[in-house]
């Protein structure tokens, strides 16, 4: 049976009709038409599928639609904008990091809610917070110089 | 003269956009550019099919090929840009569409700069030609006394004479033929009377400039193919049998009644759900009830896999060429052995299956009516997917449009070609827009992969160190078993399920390396694959597509070599190349790594518990040339591997783009360290089990380098050769090489798992390699 269920996405609310236990990343990017989070293994795996629930990074492939309900939903176009992008985006872009990208929701909005709990953080934190998330084409490299880099800047208060 | 102008308002970006061509500018969206009436047919002969002109001075150049996120794009903007002197940024590209481009064969053999660039380097020059020629007329000066740049030619010295490229052309055509040899695709030459510029005027080639697609991805706004949408669309989902090679003898259509406006699909052995909600096309595949036909399992048990290698039948063996009287040599050997004046040195290596395992399974929409049909793809190569489409929907060729989107990675022959036809069969079933992704386990269990194979090496060094002879033999699966594209409906799943039997091909490989030794003799042989159609274990293209196996087992084989006589790895290879390039390029990796020449062991180090240690190998690819250090740590206790640091020199004659041929290299590094450690496609005799990231794992970012030093050779005055894949060759050998510089344990078999390592450290200890 379809529901309707309201989100509140990116600042603003939407009414999508589910089936009940439809994945949050169906609802974000079929109902909504969002183009990230994208599909990656629909099992929790990868992380490309990952927004923020209030704050945190979730991973919207097995995160029911109704869980989500009432809730601040963040993704990736609502974390930041090539006019105001977040810090962790800015040094995305500043350290050309992705190849095809497709990988990047994970990455970013993990990134930018453990920049939020640790600042200047070491190599071996970063490691280990961004652990599991995948990079099929071996960015992780840039991913960590671009992390740092958005450390440093936050610290700085270069950017919000 | 110029041709009409033809503007009907809407610019040519947005149309393109909205029919999801890919495109790639710095240059501001919306603006009005002519629609492509009075536009001469597209054909590699026409300039105006290769670079347009705008009223507004948009320089747009289409490229036959694509870009899959390794800046290709930037590197041939800068190309169109220097011989038309402009910054890369103003050049817009239009890339990937069938009715746009030229078949330039789309992205393969890291071919994208090399001989991508050449037909739209000379396209570019020629239209410069052109454009000085009529700014002479109008000017009243010489064209020598011209000069151009940001699109505004001006006489020398009178600064106020100018005119604009749009004020040559704008909107109009050059309507001018090139000269063309008549091939399609990496062949492809076109050519005008114009001169290309010489490499020591170059002021936009050479300099870094950032991607163009960089900020779309990171902002969330680009439309990959997994976004693109069609009005009334369905989703597809696939339904594949349990056992490898089993067809659907009844399907349960009532099994899905519950889900709304869920739908099945047959034809052949093929076997899908539709629905309008995604979603729901996911559901009716789980819940889709199918009796499959009683399959005998096809498939070995995967610890026979390589005795099966070794003892099947050859489908191909290919006759080598031989430098020197091989046969002859050895016999010679055999006495140096006798004597005690050279050994006789031999090694089996062993490389797994693997996966693309690409970030997502593979996407593709198609929307096929009785007089059209087009199919949005993440393919590397969308005029293959035009003309493997045409051929399945049995039409004319030509009548299907191709359009390249971004997709979810890809470093080969991947699953886009698979998704592509499953697309277009079904649009064509239904009479609707279809879009049809894969779950986890298609784009990691029926993906094509990266062959396995088993490679013999041998060899008599001298107790001097000169190699005296030299035999290598590679055995494996068919790197073609399914093609390098989808060009032919029978090199995918869908052509294979229905109406398109394949005919079987053999390919594999061996090592490129340049060493000059008086009697060589390099072979390979095929095996048959396990199945005859629809096999998971099909091989094809992935990343090199055998370099990393081959040069594993090569380079390691001369490591093994250098201290069976104590010489020093690098030092016995520099004595036996004699290319300056070869030699350079080792020498520059081993200058990066401060490299300390000496035998076996002579590295290793300890940093509390953990051993470390460094090796090192070269590989060629065509004329690209790769040197690489890895600096290992080995924890003898839990045999865990970390890569600590790679250096790598570089040689791929004209550097294009620093930058962007940096990130390129250090994503091939990293891709072929996790092959070299983590990567082994598993199966049972029924089928793939290697179905998800679990089951499939890849380097995490744990386990990353902590550094890849690179050391770029440029050489403005050598044609770019390509860097796309070069540079995963050499990683799994030096890997290798320095787990046994670390613990004296030789890894003969990839993946280095942590299991393996230790075993290869209790064997050592046992056994040492060598008295
Ligand atoms: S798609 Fe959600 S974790 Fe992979
Ligand atoms: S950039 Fe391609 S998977 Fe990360």
């Amino acid at each position: 049976m379809a529901q309707r269920t309201t989100l509140k996405v990116n600042g603003g609310t939407k009414a999508v009709e589910v089936e009940a236990g439809t994945p949050l990343l169906y609802a974000l990017h079929d109902e909504i038409g969002l183009n990230a989070p994208h599909f990656g293994c629909g099992l929790g795996q990868c992380g490309a599928c990952t927004v923020h629930i209030d704050g945190k990074p979730v991973r919207s492939c097995i995160t029911p639609t109704s869980a989500a309900a009432g809730k601040e939903i963040t993704t990736l176009a609502g974390l930041g904008t090539a006019g105001k992008p977040h810090p962790v985006q800015k040094a995305y872009v500043d350290e050309q990091v992705p190849q095809c990208g497709y990988c990047v929701s994970g990455w970013i909005m993990t990134a930018a809610a453990f920049l939020k709990e640790t600042k200047n953080p070491s190599d071996e934190q970063i490691r280990e917070a961004l652990a599991g998330l995948k990079c099929r084409c071996g960015t992780h490299l840039a991913i960590i110089r671009a992390i740092k880099r958005a450390a440093k800047d936050m610290a700085q208060g270069s950017v919000a | 003269m110029n041709a009409p102008l033809n503007t009907n308002g809407l610019s040519r970006r947005a149309l393109l956009q909205a029919a999801g061509a890919l495109i790639v500018s710095a240059a501001p969206l919306g603006q009005a550019v002519a629609a492509p009436a009075g536009k001469p047919a597209l054909h590699p002969t026409e300039l105006d099919s290769w670079i347009a002109i705008g009223k507004d001075g948009q320089i747009t150049a289409y490229f036959g090929k694509i870009d899959m996120g390794q800046g290709v794009d930037v590197a041939i903007a800068q190309i169109v840009g220097e011989e038309l002197d402009l910054p890369a940024e103003k050049i817009q590209l239009v890339m990937g569409d069938t009715f746009l481009t030229c078949n330039q064969g789309g992205v393969s053999g890291s071919t994208g700069v090399q001989s991508g660039g050449i037909a739209l380097r000379n396209a570019a020059a020629e239209a410069r030609r052109l454009l000085m020629e009529r700014a002479a007329e109008r000017l009243g000066a010489p064209v020598e006394k011209l000069e151009a740049w940001d699109g505004v030619v001006s006489v020398t010295g009178v600064p106020s004479k100018t005119l604009t490229y749009a004020q040559l052309v704008g909107d109009g055509y050059f309507n001018t033929k090139l000269e063309w040899n008549g091939q399609y695709g990496n062949a492809l030459v076109a050519k005008g009377r114009a001169k290309v510029k010489s490499p020591d005027k170059y002021r936009v080639v050479g300099k870094s400039v950032a991607r163009f697609d960089v900020p779309e991805k990171v902002y969330g706004t680009l439309s990959y193919v997994t976004d693109f949408k069609l009005p009334g669309m369905l989703h597809a989902r696939i339904v594949r049998p349990p056992v490898a090679g089993a067809a659907p003898v009844s399907v349960d259509e009532a099994s899905i009644k519950s889900i709304p406006g869920a739908q099945v699909v047959r034809k052949g052995e093929l076997v899908a759900v539709l629905a309008p909600k995604e979603w729901d096309a996911v559901r009716a595949a789980r819940q889709l009830k199918v009796v499959w036909s009683e399959a005998k399992p096809a498939l070995p048990e995967q610890w026979t896999l390589y005795g099966h290698i070794r003892s099947a039948p050859a489908s191909h063996t290919e006759k080598p060429a031989d430098v020197g009287d091989v046969n002859a040599a050895f016999g010679v050997a055999a006495d140096a052995h006798y004597s005690g004046q050279a050994l006789l040195v031999e090694a089996e290596y062993e490389w797994p299956f693997q996966a693309h395992a690409s970030m997502g399974p593979a996407c593709a929409v198609a929307d096929v009516k009785p007089g059209s049909a087009t199919v949005w793809t993440g393919s590397q190569k969308p005029h293959a997917v035009a003309q493997g489409g045409a051929k399945l929907l049995k039409r004319e060729p030509g009548a299907v449009r191709a359009i390249s989107m971004v997709g979810p990675g890809s470093y080969g022959r991947n699953d886009c070609g698979d998704a592509a036809m499953e697309a277009l069969l079904l649009s064509s079933l239904v009479g609707k827009p279809v879009r049809v992704q894969g779950m986890r386990h298609d784009g990691t269990g029926w993906d094509p992969k990266g062959p396995a194979s088993v490679h013999y090496a041998r060899a008599s060094i001298s107790v001097s160190g000169d190699i005296l002879v030299h035999e290598f033999e590679s055995r494996g699966f068919s790197r073609i078993e399914v093609d390098n594209n989808e060009g032919d409906p029978s090199d995918t799943l869908a052509g294979q399920l229905t109406d398109f039997p394949k005919t079987p091909a053999f390919a594999f490989g061996v090592p490129e390396d340049g060493y000059a030794i008086p009697a060589r003799r390099n072979r390979w042989e095929t095996i048959h694959g396990f199945l005859p159609k629809a096999n998971p274990l099909r091989g094809s293209h992935l990343r090199d597509p055998v370099g990393p196996q081959v040069h594993f087992a090569s380079e390691s084989f001369i490591d093994e070599l250098a201290y069976a006589v104590d010489t020093d790895p690098i030092e016995l290879r520099l004595r036996h190349l004699k290319a300056p390039r070869d030699i350079a390029v080792i020498k520059a990796a081993a200058k990066l790594a401060d490299w300390k020449p000496g035998g076996p062991g002579s590295r290793r180090g300890k940093r509390g518990e953990i051993l470390t240690g460094r090796g090192f190998a070269f590989s060629r690819r065509g004329a690209t040339l790769v040197a690489v250090v890895s600096d290992v740590e080995v924890d003898p206790a839990t045999g865990r591997v970390w890569c600590r640091k790679f250096h790598v020199a570089h040689d791929c004659g004209l550097v294009v783009n620093p930058q962007g041929l940096r990130q390129c290299i250090e994503g091939n590094v990293v891709q072929g360290t996790s092959r070299a450690l983590f990567e082994e496609v598993m199966f049972d005799t029924k089928n793939v089990t290697s179905v998800d990231w679990n089951s499939y794992p890849i380097l995490d970012i744990r386990d990353a380098p902590e550094s890849v030093e690179i050391v770029l050779l440029d050489h403005p005055e050598i044609p770019a050769s390509g860097a796309g894949e070069p540079s995963i060759r050499p990683i799994a050998a030096a890997i290798a090489n320095a787990i046994y510089d670390a613990t004296g344990a030789r890894l003969r078999r990839a993946p280095f798992t942590p299991e393996r390592v230790k075993e290869a450290i209790a064997q050592s200890k046992v056994a040492p390699i060598r008295a």
